[in-house]
């Protein structure tokens, strides 16, 4: 490989050919600050933070750092007084069209363009005030809100919701200082064909994107004493809301969670994992049973709601493909409100289902038709981590100081196939698990199925499950999603069974997970460190097939009567929209 | 064979003083006067004089006829080209002497010129492509094609010294050098033209395509040739809708005759253009914002490198020169690098188009060679200034260039000394300022422009120029202090250091040049809340000298704002009662001064 000398601020680095300034400053322990720039997704060099000195033997010059590349003899300087003074005002240009009310900022705490400003040492944001545009904010989807106000243009949203996502219903409109990030024709989002994945959340670093706030509903609901309140947490929840409490990323904080969860004060703290498992049970006969029957192939999972609104949107003509399942979520809340309501004697009416999701299309989700098994919606109140994290914070609870404690009991008991759900290809592990079962009558050898384990976009692996050869495909990422389904539709591939996730390495790093800010994006993988945290736990469980789970054996046996039985379609099962574009 | 040419003007200035109907009118006459076989009328392209028209010429006696008058048609035809007595009256008065008609080459406006871009301009008609070849047209083709490499062709542009017309002047040989040998194993090449002629006022580039469309298709399969790519493509906005027209004429004319096509001359070489319509935005003429329009993306520049050379449109090596540039290269190739370089500066070869504009006797277009100073343009060719007023300075390079002041008038025009004035070439724009006006007007004016313009990608463009503005709008309003004149400096020097792309690091020139030789004038209106050439309004009061006024009312008839009421003392020697004005109520629009007889109403 071709290796490229620099030196930078006087530090010798060898980098190979293409390497960023940045990148090599880093090789060199020196952080540049960024803020457009977000790797292989948002490469524009646009907001000109990064900026640095370079001198090609024609004297320095000031360059962004994130795009240009090294040269043989190159001297970079990353801290004189011309690259600070040009960041400070680079910086406070930007100031000048923010809506500074950082006091009541969602994201106050965690704003990369205020800590920007302290770590630069501004003292005078108000230098190059001047005239604004105010912009009206926009409500109109279910899942978030944006304030324009707010946007500091980086465009990072613009880039995930294209490239990642292949969604592209946001971009600029207009021009110049009129410039503001809108769809099309400034329709309301809600309007549009987003697909409520909130990758664009993820990735804002201010607060000019963020979730509709639901924690002010769920502390109403537990303040009334005529409710019944119960809570389930999605698998990927655990993996991730340490960060939150400062814990390294990737560590899994689940005893402390539910500790936390009761001391909120619900009724009842379940576990979005039996639910999983009871998804396994219906999705794995429902493939048996499309594979036996001559159903419609390749069956895709049906979990991920900003998949399947995507599926919706974008191929209406492979709806039929969705497993009719409905989400882990969704299942839960149906079985509560049924079953369990039932077993202990509650109006499902007076009982509110709280979901704590790293997702924010599941927003949406609640609010869908053919979603209300008990005449009323299956889960009332779905929030993110994030505003999980903020209910804690806000009820005074020392996260850190708790100690562990176990979920509820039935809802709360889920298994080692349950907890991978989080990350890219769990669900098809999981399923993979109870197919061989049911299919073959036996357990499978060896139930680790690594091929369709790790954060590649597109996966594929293909399994010999009895006589059957089962031919499967794992994508996160509606972008991924899309070039594989392209090639069903083609008829370049033959997959029995596809695992579809609405965001990049599932919902480990979904878009209602805690943001992480570019200056560690750019450098580590979220979704493998979270993932691991979700493996080890499986790795470590005591029972790890979904069809093993006590409860969900009791549920069948007391409930259901078997997996795909009459009831379990009428409660467990969905059906879906082909919307097309607009 | 005909007796009589009548050269018509079919440019889009003579096409909007009406000369598509002069045409018709002219052809219907000479029908009526049983002369169609033996006058040929041509529509052709731009003269230049564009002030002057609808322009007419008529061959062989050469007589000039400007500004003409669908009424004079019947004179011209009965007189001139029936009974062969030109009309004098109204040839271009210039051109009429004691001694007869003068050549139109030898009036002022055209002695001192050079034209070799613009050389069919106004000769030949663009619609045909039999009258190009008949003036050597595709000859330089068929040369490169028959008898160069391309390492030779590329060597003989190299040897040239032909810079970029459209601003930058980068040496076009070097360009395509660099896109012939930079990825050796390219697939794909493409040749584009950048016909997306933006600053305010120029218009060279339309002009050549209106009037010698098929220069451009020669010189871009000559570009193809050179880097090795058989596809180009033509950038031009879609505000120009005369030169698309000739552009799809000339393409089709040109594959017919294969010019255009597979396997040209017989060469083996294929090469093929296609238009791309821009939709105005005036960043689309920044090579990587042009690429990603022509992609049909949202027009806007991305960071080099990578260059365009090396990765341009659909990211494949690619070259983009201006139509000026590409207007060169026939010429270049027939006649030889030596002929090219013996004209102009050391370090600026050949000649420049400029678009005269302002307070200028002559508007219009105007080929000079490189190192004629700025003398020898505004004074000769363009005739001075009118109404006998002092120059001032002249803006050149647009809204990326800046303002030159008379103590540099003599100045030899070129890219490097423009460029050390604080200036530049930009794509020819010349904008004549006189003693009325405001410097920091103008200054405030060019950023308007590029306020509006900025794509809005970077943030020092986009928030920086709008700030920039601001301050210049609070200096005009008499609200600016010293710190601001300061503070804006700094932020110029910011904007041109850390701005994405072309647009933005030469945006902030107009205002640094006007503070390096105006600041008088900014200090004025900082310090003395005066704007020495009465322009802003703000800094205006206008007053009625009473003595003067002799009451007639017509100031307080033509007032919009009903500033001007009648008081009642009469003057000396005066029987109406005089005005006066409410500063209060008064918008400063002057209307009144226009009406004043006795000249009784003053702005300071």
């Amino acid at each position: 490989m071709d290796m490229i000398n620099v030196k930078i601020n006087g530090v010798e680095v060898s980098a190979p050919k293409g390497t960023t300034i940045l990148q090599a400053a880093r090789m060199a322990n020196i952080d540049i600050p960024t803020l457009c720039y977000l790797k292989d997704i948002n490469e524009i060099g646009a907001c000109r933070i990064c900026v640095v000195e370079a001198d090609e033997g024609r004297g320095k010059r000031l360059v962004a750092s994130c795009v240009y590349p090294i040269t043989e003899g190159m001297q970079v300087y990353t801290n004189t007084p011309n690259v600070l003074e040009s960041r400070k005002k680079t910086l406070q240009l930007i100031l000048s069209t923010h809506d500074k009310k950082c006091t009541s900022c969602v994201r106050s705490e965690n704003c990369e363009l205020k800590k920007m400003a302290n770590d630069m040492g501004l003292t005078d944001e108000f230098k190059y005030e001047g005239e604004n545009i105010q912009y009206e904010i926009d409500d109109s989807a279910a899942h978030m809100i944006r304030d324009n106000n707010k946007c500091i243009l980086c465009r990072r949203c613009v880039a995930v919701c294209n490239a990642n996502q292949g969604v592209g219903v946001i971009g600029a409109n207009e021009r110049g200082f009129k410039t503001h990030i809108s769809s099309a024709f400034e329709l309301g989002l809600g309007t549009t064909s987003c697909i409520s994945c909130g990758q664009c959340i993820a990735v804002c670093p201010v607060g000019a994107i963020t979730e509709k706030d639901s924690t002010d509903d769920v502390l109403k609901a537990i303040a009334d004493e005529k409710k019944f309140v119960i809570v389930q947490t999605a698998p990927a929840v655990r993996a991730a809301l340490g960060e939150e409490f400062g814990y390294e990323m990737g560590t899994n904080v689940e005893g402390k969670m539910a500790a936390a969860l009761r001391r909120i004060g619900f009724d009842k703290v379940f576990d979005t994992n039996f639910a999983a498992d009871l998804t396994i049970m219906e999705e794995a006969t429902e493939l048996v049973e499309r594979v036996t029957n001559g159903g419609k192939l390749p069956m895709i999972t049906s979990c991920s709601p900003g998949w399947i609104k995507y599926c919706e949107h974008y191929f209406p003509d492979m709806t039929e493909n969705l497993s009719s399942c409905k989400s882990p979520m969704q299942m839960f809340g149906a079985t509560a409100k049924t079953y369990y309501a039932e077993k202990m004697g509650i109006d499902p009416k007076d009982m509110v289902v709280v979901a704590v999701m790293p997702c924010t299309a599941k927003k949406f989700e609640i609010g869908r038709d053919d979603q209300n098994a008990a005449g009323v919606p299956d889960v009332d109140i779905s929030i993110t981590t994030r505003e999980l994290a903020r209910l804690i914070k806000r009820c005074g609870i020392k996260f850190d100081k708790l100690a562990d404690e176990q979920f509820d009991q039935p809802l709360g008991i889920g298994t080692g196939a349950a907890v991978i759900f989080g990350a890219t290809g769990g669900v098809m592990e999981a399923a993979l698990r109870t197919a061989v079962k049911m299919i073959t009558g036996s357990e499978a050898g060896d139930i680790n199925f690594t091929e369709v384990r790790g954060v590649a976009g597109i996966k594929e692996a293909s399994y010999k499950v009895g006589d059957l050869d089962v031919k499967v495909a794992v994508a996160s990422g509606t972008a991924n999603a899309a070039e594989l389904l392209k090639k069903v539709q083609n008829g370049e591939a033959d997959y029995t069974f596809i695992e579809i996730m609405g965001c990049p390495g599932g919902c480990v790093n979904g878009g209602g997970q805690p943001q992480v800010p570019a200056s560690v994006r750019n450098f580590e993988d979220i979704r493998a460190i979270r993932a691991k945290a979700l493996y080890d736990q499986d790795a470590a469980s005591e029972i790890r097939l979904s069809h093993e789970n006590p409860a969900i054996k009791s549920l069948y046996e007391e409930f259901f009567e078997k997996p795909g039985s009459h009831k379990a379609h009428e409660i467990l099962h969905t059906s879906y929209v082909k919307r097309g574009l607009y | 064979m005909y007796r009589s040419h009548v050269l018509v003007c079919g440019g889009t200035g003579c096409t909007s003083s009406g000369s598509a109907k002069i045409i018709e009118t002219l052809q219907a006459e000479i029908d009526k006067n049983g002369l169609h076989d033996e006058v040929q009328v041509v529509k052709t392209g731009c003269f230049g004089l564009c002030a002057l028209g609808p322009i007419m010429i008529v061959y062989p006696e050469g007589s000039f006829y400007s500004m003409v008058k669908e009424e004079d048609i019947p004179e011209i035809v009965s007189e001139h080209l029936l009974k062969g007595r030109i009309v004098s009256r109204l040839l271009y008065q210039e051109t009429v002497t004691d001694d007869g008609i003068k050549a139109l080459n030898d009036t002022s406006f055209y002695k001192k010129q050079l034209r070799i871009a613009l050389r069919n301009c106004g000769v030949i008609n663009p619609e045909n492509i039999d009258e190009y070849i008949g003036t050597d047209g595709y000859a330089a083709l068929g040369k490169v094609l028959t008898e160069m490499t391309p390492e030779q062709v590329i060597q003989e542009i190299l040897d040239s010294g032909l810079r970029g017309r459209g601003g930058g002047g980068f040496p076009t040989g070097m360009k395509w050098k660099l896109a012939r040998n930079i990825v050796p194993d390219a697939d794909q090449k493409y040749v584009c033209c950048n016909a997306d002629e933006g600053d305010p006022g120029a218009f060279m580039d339309r002009s050549v395509l209106e009037g010698d469309p098929h220069v451009v298709l020669e010189a871009m399969a000559i570009a193809g040739y050179a880097i090795g790519a058989n596809q180009g493509y033509i950038y031009v906005r879609a505000e120009y809708p005369i030169a698309i027209q000739r552009l799809e004429i000339a393409i089709n004319q040109a594959r017919e005759y294969g010019l255009l096509g597979k396997n040209i001359f017989n060469s083996g070489f294929d090469f093929d253009i296609d238009l791309r319509l821009g939709a105005g935005a005036f960043v689309c003429g920044e090579e990587t914002a042009l690429m990603t329009s022509i992609e049909g993306n949202r027009g806007e520049p991305r960071p080099r490198p990578p260059f365009p050379a090396e990765k341009g449109l659909y990211g494949k090596p690619t070259i983009l020169n201006n139509v000026e540039t590409y207007a060169n290269i026939p010429r270049i190739i027939l006649n030889g690098a030596k002929w090219f370089s013996e004209m102009g500066t050391e370090k600026s070869k050949g000649t420049k188009v400029f678009a005269l504009g302002g307070k200028i006797n002559n508007t219009g277009l105007v080929e000079v060679p490189m190192g004629t100073t700025l003398r020898e343009v505004v004074e000769e060719i363009g005739g001075g200034i009118p109404n006998g007023k002092k120059f001032k300075a002249a803006q050149t390079g647009g809204p990326s260039g800046g303002c030159i002041p008379a103590e540099h008038f003599d100045v030899p025009i070129d890219y490097d000394n423009l460029i050390a004035i604080g200036s530049m070439m930009g794509s020819g724009g010349l904008i004549v300022m006189d003693e009325d006006n405001c410097m920091v007007d103008i200054a405030k004016f060019f950023l308007e422009f590029t306020v509006d313009e900025s794509c809005g990608k970077c943030t020092p463009c986009r928030v920086g120029t709008k700030r920039l503005y601001e301050m210049l709008d609070k200096i005009t309003k008499g609200q600016g202090t010293l710190e601001d004149i300061d503070k804006m400096e700094e932020l110029c020097y910011y904007i041109k250091a850390n701005s994405l792309c072309g647009l933005g690091q030469t945006a902030p020139n107009p205002v640094l040049s006007t503070l390096k030789f105006f600041r008088d004038e900014y200090i004025a209106h900082v310090v003395d809340k005066k704007c020495p050439a009465g322009v802003c309004k703000d800094l205006l009061q206008f007053t009625i000298e009473k003595d003067k006024c002799i009451g007639c009312g017509m100031c307080a008839k033509q007032c919009p704002a009903n500033a001007i009421t009648r008081t009642d003392y009469i003057a000396p020697g005066k029987k109406l009662a005089a005005f006066e004005i409410d500063p209060a109520k008064c918008v400063k629009c002057g209307a009144c001064i226009e009406k004043c007889k006795p000249g009784a109403i003053y702005k300071k």
